[in-house]
């Protein structure tokens, strides 16, 4: 007889036939119908119109029936919850039978029907069955507090629930204790209610010898989370739990092994102790490998965190992850992963050999990584990178498409790595340039042409093929192509000056991508002021790249140590990244995901931008807002965390008075003349990602500000000067400073310059002990008093500071002009900053001036500017006086007989200010030239 | 995208790079590692339509499984299929088993090393009950498995699967209430897979000790790994509540016992039955337990071989494109000459569209297998120390296809009775009952291929 005919009956009228039968005296004819009721649920139909009919069959004496009247009941309870309390009273009567089964299968039935009227009368049967004769139903009824739990936590509370579920620790049976152990793991998830004590568990650890396989995981789920007393409790541990390693469920391996490694922490690190512990460790792990795929998969995304946080357990074992032919491609994958992890130079050959073999196969994917494997075993053991190359060479030479584009891509990373060594492949590269089509590999192609511009002879012909297509390519060719054509003009400007005007004016004029624009506009501003300072930017050493590649930052890999085994150890993501802990069942968008970006991004207010760290996910965490934190936390708590972000937060190779004159050339724009201030920040940089993710906070942030002045000064005009408010600019940042953040600004107030700075403690000590020091500077500012903080600054604390200057100390003429050179010391260390103040606190109260001397004064200049001009060859053509504007017009003549216009437009009334337009044919001809008549002026 | 490296005033971000190394700000950890368990157990025909669902925690939409299918094909497609998927709402754990898939839906930071472990569980507990699990099957036995499920989980937390301990009270039979089966003791025993009052006339123990070899071979001829999984089956017969005590020709026990001379295995990992006590072996490599009732496998072992591999294939191919492609094989038996493998299957592939097969061998059967690309040769007997050779000639279309081939390994099965690689050997099977009974214990070692491939050229 099979259950399957249930399923058939699709006659009309079904529900009223049922309806029927189920009301039918026959006790056979009453279950087959109950059967037909669960056979219509289980394939989706809506048979809840039966409610009344199907629980008038619970007062059965056949068990399976009972079971099935339960399943229905639990399905339909919720929505018809009424109806639900006409089963209490049997649920009820159900608890007392002399059969344990029976009491076990109505307290686990009545813990699963969520409705509220029924946990009101579900507390008096489970308190009863918690102390029930017959350890079955004990160990249902453990698991019942916590579905109480789950529904009512302040019953389970009042009722004294917990306390009953402590005492079942403490049962003679063990799968009793387990399951409460389970139940009270679940309740203190919620709420710690609980705290695991060694008393605890020692009886845990009594209980593990002896429950099933799913208790001892329960157990030693919970033992991860408590911490020894001391190392002998540790070791003790340690001792107990290591023979679960032979156990032959996955589960309590990985369990056994999350404890270990938790556990291992606390002991002295060079014990022998923790060297035959360690010994246990890998053949266990190594027979996970034999297991289902699945398994294999788990157990591979959890060697992969194994080997980060100790290398020394695995370094022998290179050879189980070499991979298998019909592998599926998900372990292939990963035992890639592990194998690169493991990757040294005893074993590199037999790597490198097996590596080749697999960028043969066919599976796309595969063979991708396979090749960029390739390339970071070179990265990582210096000397394979010759054998590496040779091999991407020979895989190149398969001309299969994707091979060709991988391995363009990770030679890209080796050259650098190891710049001037392998350049004579080249050639090979370039002659594969045409089968380049993914943006990557194009991307990559073009940075080595760039990079490597003065060897390649053609290089301006192959960059300028790309430039042709520009509008076609994607965002990352056309960064990496602008950046490329430039470094070609700094290495070889006579020939390649056309190409590079058509890049920038594509780059900012014919594009409207915002990267694309502003790195343009910066390449154009910085070659126009200063080429010298461009090829200081554009050609910088570049810092050396990390030869470990995605390790994870430490404090997360050290937190999924602690989840070893669960989702979050496969993720390799916080649990808190994907587990929503609001309790609401269905899906619920967090609403303020945009609403945070457009706050980062745009905020003003400075102050706001490093607030936002402190704001923790808020509920209902969804990962792209998750990912915005992390973006901000990355660069501000981390930067050196893996290769991308070390690249952002590279020591600038400019000096920062390059950009500074660059930047401050339009007219003195007050935040900008923070920015340089901040002291790891690379401008560059900050552009670079600005769009992809808010960049470091306020650093950043600063620079967007000073971006939207550069351009507006460029326009010849002065930008915003209006509303004028120095914000705090980040003087130091904590990452790089030893926890110390400091975020300051100079102000004027009430006729005195103060010092207005916050203080915070990004550190695990308080800081105190603080005191300033300012170097010699252009206006002799120095502190009118010591700096004085009168309590510890604490751990995430912030304090604020507001510090009287003077401008009587020692002078010495500082460029820029305001530059201003500050130490500041607490009890860890001292730290040196600059920062340019702005000008404006330097204007007296007494500057105001007598008409009659202003014009006299004013005049003098004017005639003197023209003398001075006329002097260099600057001839003045006009001079024309407008709305209180002075306005003189000159012309020059190069040798090359190039002619420049200019205008130079002098406020009189208002503010006092110059402004200068220039133009000519020739827009190469303006480069510098302001900078020209800047110097005459100052002479 | 997840590696790219270029100037340092140019940065381009990973998207998921910086998903990974999120925030920074962790609780901590020690506090938040409960065993937050599966909410729903889905099983599922091919097309991912729900046959029999069971939702353990209510704190899930069960409407949810309708996303399986699609998001499994998305994968699929994009080729990142893996056995867990996450979703908006939390995460699929899901294998597969014949034509049903088995998922499980959860919301928490699951220990999903236990999911999986219990979803094969599950099958296995199927399968004792009603043979092939699969969609027919499945249909066929709803009631059984709702009642299996409702017994196996409660509230997301595994419960009892030892399935011989489950057939004494879940059956398919309708009781009485009065006659209805009581929850055996060992559901929550220390003695938890076997129960109590079972009898025998004849008291018999059979051990099978079969060895698997797994070998993975370069082109060039070189080993690159070499492994065997052992395990040790049993089929136990026994009245009562007997005392087993295992003893093998462990290394570590030999050395530990001053008898470091005589021939001794050492087991690189062991893992063992639940049964077991692993307590005591850890402290004096004493296998000691309590039987299940019937077949069960008692223990696996895993070592590293340095010897010769069994089985050596040598071959050499001839490649004529547009036109034939011919084939030298030579088979070598690398064992001693008392042993003989039985049922030897080489298995050579070929390419795709070859076609028109001609073989001239003076041992054993040759087949084509088009529908595997590849050809079997069979030897019914293949005596150690051997050496045969078959020469095969294919003729290959005059256009070939532009897809690049896969290349298969060669791969071989056979076995060889009476004898295994590692050497191990049962030195005695103590069996103890209070009622005093004599017992007869039967061993047989086998040793067979595992995963057993040899790369081609």
């Amino acid at each position: 007889m099979t259950d399957s005919k249930y399923f058939t009956t699709t006659k009309k009228g079904e529900i009223f036939e049922l309806k029927t039968e189920l009301n039918s005296d026959k006790k056979e004819k009453k279950r087959e119908a109950v059967k037909k009721v669960i056979a219509s649920m289980t394939v989706g139909k809506d048979v809840s119109a039966l409610f009344p009919d199907v629980i008038n069959c619970m007062q059965t004496d056949n068990v399976e029936l009972k079971k099935l009247v339960y399943l229905y009941l639990m399905n339909y309870a919720k929505s018809q919850p009424d109806m639900a309390i006409m089963a209490v009273n049997t649920f009820v009567k159900d608890c007392e039978d002399p059969n344990p089964l029976i009491r076990a299968l109505a307290v686990r039935t009545m813990g699963c029907i969520r409705v509220e009227k029924i946990t009101e009368y579900l507390c008096e049967p489970l308190r009863k069955c918690m102390k029930d004769e017959d350890p079955y139903v004990r160990k249902t009824a453990a698991v019942c507090v916590a579905k109480l739990f789950d529904m009512n936590p302040v019953l389970v509370e009042e009722q004294g629930f917990v306390e009953l579920l402590n005492d079942l620790l403490s049962d003679a049976n063990p799968m009793v204790v387990a399951n409460a152990v389970a139940a009270l793991s679940e309740i203190n998830e919620a709420k710690p209610l609980i705290e695991v004590n060694s008393q605890m568990v020692n009886k845990l650890l009594t209980a593990l010898n002896e429950c099933t396989e799913w208790g001892q995981v329960f157990i030693l789920d919970a033992l991860s989370g408590y911490t020894p007393r001391d190392e002998r409790e540790a070791q003790n541990i340690c001792e107990r739990i290591s023979p679960r390693l032979a156990h032959a469920n996955a589960a309590v391996v990985l369990s056994t092994v999350k404890v270990l490694m938790k556990l291992i922490e606390m002991l002295p690190a060079d014990s022998e102790f923790i060297a035959s512990l360690t010994k246990k460790l890998a053949p266990p792990m190594v027979t996970l490998l034999s297991a289902e795929p699945e398994i294999q998969y788990v157990a591979l995304r959890n060697i992969n965190l194994i080997v980060q946080k100790r290398p020394d357990i695995l370094k022998q074992e290179m050879k189980v992850f070499f991979v298998k032919y019909n592998d599926p491609i998900y372990v292939k994958m990963e035992k890639l992963d592990v194998m690169i992890r493991l990757a040294q130079q005893s074993n590199i050959a037999q790597v490198l050999s097996e590596l080749k073999e697999y960028a043969t196969e066919v599976d796309v994917d595969f063979v991708r990584k396979s090749v960029r494997a390739i390339g970071r075993c070179a990265i990582k053991v210096e000397q394979s990178a010759e054998r590496c190359v040779a091999t991407l060479l020979e895989l190149i030479q398969t001309k299969v498409n994707y091979v060709v584009q991988e391995a363009v891509v990770v030679i890209k990373d080796i050259f650098r790595k190891y710049p001037n060594r392998y350049e004579s492949i080249i050639s090979t590269l370039c002659e594969n340039l045409d089968t380049l089509d993914e943006p990557e590999a194009r991307a990559s192609m073009i940075w080595i042409i760039g990079e490597y511009a003065e060897r390649i002879d053609n290089a301006d012909e192959l960059l300028e093929s790309f430039v042709d297509g520009f509008h076609d390519e994607n965002t990352q060719v056309q960064l990496q192509l602008l950046t490329s054509v430039v470094k070609l003009f700094l290495k070889r400007p006579t020939d390649t000056q056309q190409l590079v005007q058509r890049v920038l004016s594509l780059a900012t004029q014919d594009s409207d991508n915002p990267d694309l624009r502003d790195r343009g506009y910066i390449y154009w501003r910085l070659l126009s002021a200063d080429p010298a300072a461009a090829k200081q930017v554009v050609l910088a050493e570049k810092p050396l790249i990390s030869e470990e590649t995605d390790l994870l930052e430490p404090s997360l890999l050290d937190q999924l140590v602690c989840h070893i085994g669960s989702l979050a150890s496969v993720y390799h993501k916080p649990p808190s990244s994907f587990v929503d802990n609001t309790k609401a069942p269905l899906r619920q968008l967090a609403p303020n995901a945009a609403a945070l970006t457009t706050n980062g991004s745009s905020s003003g207010d400075m102050d706001s931008a490093p607030g936002l760290i402190g704001v923790p996910a808020p509920a209902g965490g969804v990962p792209s807002q998750d990912t915005l934190i992390a973006d901000l936390l990355q660069l501000d708590m981390n930067p050196m965390g893996g290769a991308a972000a070390a690249a952002t937060a590279a020591p600038i190779a400019a000096p920062g008075g390059g950009l500074d004159d660059l930047l401050g050339l339009g007219g003195s724009l007050p935040s900008y003349g923070a920015a340089p201030a901040a002291p790891m920040v690379d401008p560059l940089a900050a552009w670079g990602v600005a769009p992809a993710a808010a960049p470091a906070p306020a650093g950043g942030l600063n620079d967007l500000f000073g971006l939207g002045g550069g351009i507006a000064s460029m326009g010849g005009g002065i930008g915003g000067v209006q509303g004028y408010q120095t914000p705090k600019a980040v003087w130091l940042e904590a990452a790089s400073h030893k926890g110390l953040q400091l975020e300051g600004a100079v102000v004027r107030k009430g006729g005195a310059i103060y010092m207005e700075m916050s203080i915070t403690n990004k550190a695990m000590q308080p800081l105190s002990d603080f005191a300033i020091q300012f170097n010699k500077n252009s206006f002799g500012l120095v502190p009118a008093q010591p700096l004085h903080i009168p309590a510890p600054v604490f751990p995430n604390q912030t304090t604020q500071v507001s510090l009287r200057l003077e401008t009587n100390g020692p002078v010495q003429k500082m460029e820029p002009l305001a530059n201003v050179q500050i130490a500041m010391k607490n009890n860890v260390d001292v730290f040196y900053f600059a920062t340019v103040v702005p000008m404006l606190v330097y204007f007296a109260e007494d500057g105001m001036m007598e008409k009659r001397e202003f014009l006299e004064l004013w005049k003098e200049p004017i005639h003197d500017i023209c003398t001075k001009l006329q002097a260099n060859n600057v001839f003045t053509v006009a001079r024309r006086s407008v709305d209180g504007q002075e306005l003189l017009y000159h012309s020059i003549k190069y040798t090359n007989k190039i002619v420049v216009l200019s205008e130079l437009k002098m406020e009189i009334t208002g503010a006092a200010s110059l402004t200068l337009s220039l133009k000519s044919r020739h827009l190469t001809a303006l480069a510098n030239l302001n900078e020209m008549y800047q110097q005459i002026f100052d002479n | 995208m997840e590696y790219m490296i270029f100037d340092n005033n140019i940065v381009v971000f990973s998207r998921t790079r910086a998903i990974e190394a999120s925030p920074v700000n962790y609780p901590d950890c020690s506090k938040r590692t409960a065993v937050m368990a599966t909410s729903a157990v889905f099983l599922l025909d091919l097309k991912g339509k729900s046959i029999i669902s069971r939702n353990y925690r209510g704190d899930i939409d069960m409407t949810i499984i309708d996303r399986f299918m699609p998001l499994l094909m998305e994968k699929e497609e994009e080729g990142i299929v893996t056995p867990i998927i996450s979703h908006a709402d939390g995460t699929f754990v899901y294998i597969k088993h014949n034509n049903v898939y088995m998922v499980s839906a959860c919301r928490n930071n699951v220990n999903v090393a236990m999911v999986l472990s219990f979803l094969f569980k599950c099958i296995e507990v199927f399968m004792q009950y009603f043979k092939d699990v699969e969609e027919e099957s499945v249909r066929d036995n709803f009631v059984i498995i709702y009642e299996l499920l409702d017994e196996m989980m409660d509230f997301g937390f595994p419960q009892t699967t030892e399935s011989k301990i489950l057939q004494e009270f879940i059956t398919q039979e309708g009781h009485k209430l009065e006659s209805a089966p009581r929850p055996p003791m060992a559901v929550t025993n220390a003695v938890s897979w076997r129960s109590e009052g079972i009898k025998y006339r004849k008291n018999e123990v059979f051990l099978d000790v079969i060895e698997s070899v797994h070998l993975l071979a370069s082109a060039n001829g070189t080993v690159l790994q070499s492994e065997i999984v052992g395990t040790v089956k049993m089929r136990v017969y026994l009245t009562g509540m007997p005392e087993l005590r295992l003893g093998l020709n462990d290394k570590v026990l030999f050395e530990g016992s001053g008898r470091g001379k005589s021939k001794a295995v050492e087991l690189e990992d062991v893992k063992f039955h639940q049964c077991v006590r692993l307590s005591r072996f850890d402290n004096d490599r004493t296998i000691s337990f309590i039987p299940p009732d019937g077949a069960f496998e008692l223990m696996s072992y895993r070592l590293t071989t340095l010897v010769k591999p069994l089985i050596w294939i040598e071959t050499s191919v001839e490649r004529h494109s547009h036109s034939r492609v011919e084939f030298m094989v030579k088979a070598k038996s690398q064992f001693k000459r008392r042993s003989t493998a039985n049922n030897v299957e080489i298995i050579i592939p070929v390419p795709s569209d070859a076609d028109s097969p001609k073989f001239k061998t003076s041992v054993g059967a040759v087949k084509y297998a088009p529908e595997q690309s590849a050809f079997v040769w069979s030897i019914k007997s293949f005596p150690g120390g051997k050496e045969y050779l078959l020469s095969a000639h294919f003729a290959l279309p005059s256009v070939s296809s532009e897809d690049a081939d896969a290349r298969p390994p060669i791969s071989v099965k056979f076995e060889i009775p009476y004898f295994t690689t590692s050497g191990i050997q049962v030195r005695y099977l103590k069996i103890i009952e209070k009622s005093g009974y004599q017992a007869l214990p039967w061993v047989r070692y086998i040793t067979q291929n595992g995963e057993y491939q040899l790369r081609m050229k």
